[in-house]
């Protein structure tokens, strides 16, 4: 019960972030994929910065514990194309549809009953996925610095500097 | 109190790093990662139940993501909760079938945008839990632990969204 609760209370918080930062909008999401408007970025990079410096604290402390998932080519290559086309037709995430319909864009009902419907096919596939695209490339649960051989917090310096020179970049188009 | 754009919203830099800051929360103190799309599965499994429980019960995809409410189901409707608050305190609520970008190149009648969304949605949350997540999931959960599968995903995520795009409203800076 209080898992649930902690879910909605933290859902709200987020819900309220995403509409203050403007991202759950329709012309965001397409503005990004036509690298018209990269505020989406933005936001979602500002994210990443900020949980990753806090979650590897976290780790190292052992309070938290990592949940990595694994590296499945077939189906990180293939699933994730498939997403990619089918968001940009959509132009909004199963997260934020919902976020949408809270600031009045009711257009995602559409895409939500959609999703409910391709939950439903990805079900019916799912034996056949299994046997076949998600067995393909299985190279197990990796991470950057594992890969690199680096140290955790040398890699996350590189990916905190590589995100400020991207977000200058960024304000210098006035993307 | 924040920074706040043209339109009325906060930086998303501002807006993306407090959204990391409850990420970091949430993992610490519930030890719950974002995410959306398994939430999908779940409810269509519930709504399926109500039909054909015996049917549901023997799918494999059912039996590995339960048809239940649980943390995620809550984030997920909180969201929705969350983006209502803020964009009614603010004013930004909007009521709107058809979001300006698409109307520019598509028109404004609903229709071709409602089965565009639907479509989306199907092809969306298909390729999304093939892929083992979202943007959220992936995106944001993924890439603060430095996973590989993530950033593969999140690549991918953003080629597939490209195509559509361009496929849609033609190359960069044409509309």
């Amino acid at each position: 019960m209080t898992t649930l609760l902690a879910g909605l209370v933290t859902g709200v918080l987020f819900g309220f972030l995403l509409q203050k930062g403007r991202v759950l909008r329709y012309d965001k999401q397409l503005g990004a994929l036509r690298l018209l408007d990269m505020t989406i970025i933005k936001f979602m990079l500002s994210n990443i910065l900020v949980a990753m410096v806090g979650i590897y604290l976290l780790s190292d402390l052992g309070v938290v514990k990592l949940s990595i998932r694994s590296l499945n080519l077939g189906a990180n290559l293939i699933g994730g194309l498939l997403f990619g086309l089918g968001w940009g037709l959509l132009g909004y995430c199963p997260g934020t549809s919902l976020g949408a319909i809270g600031e009045g864009r009711w257009d995602a009902v559409w895409g939500i009953l959609g999703m409910l419907a391709g939950a439903g096919l990805y079900a019916e596939a799912y034996p056949f996925l299994k046997n076949t695209v998600l067995s393909w490339g299985i190279l197990g649960r990796l991470t950057l610095p594992q890969v690199l051989g680096l140290n955790h917090w040398l890699v996350i310096i590189i990916f905190i500097i590589g995100s400020l020179l991207l977000f200058r970049f960024f304000e210098q188009r006035g993307l | 109190m924040a920074p706040t754009t043209s339109d009325g919203g906060w930086s998303p830099y501002l807006a993306g790093a407090l959204s990391g800051l409850v990420s970091v929360l949430s993992v610490a103190l519930v030890g719950k990662f974002f995410g959306a799309s398994t939430t999908f599965v779940r409810t269509v499994g519930l709504l399926e139940s109500i039909v054909a429980p015996t049917r549901v019960a023997q799918m494999a995809l059912f039996q590995k993501e339960a048809p239940m409410i649980d943390w995620q189901w809550l984030f997920v409707v909180g969201i929705f909760f969350g983006s209502l608050i803020s964009s009614l305190s603010d004013g930004s609520f909007r009521w709107q079938a058809v979001p300006d970008m698409w109307a520019q190149r598509f028109g404004p009648r609903p229709a071709p945008r409602a089965i565009a969304a639907f479509l989306g949605g199907v092809v969306a949350i298909f390729g999304a839990r093939m892929a083992g997540g979202c943007p959220s999931g992936h995106g944001l959960s993924g890439g603060m632990q430095l996973a590989l599968s993530s950033f593969v995903a999140l690549i991918c995520f953003f080629l597939g969204g490209l195509a559509t795009a361009r496929l849609l409203y033609g190359g960069r800076r044409s509309s």
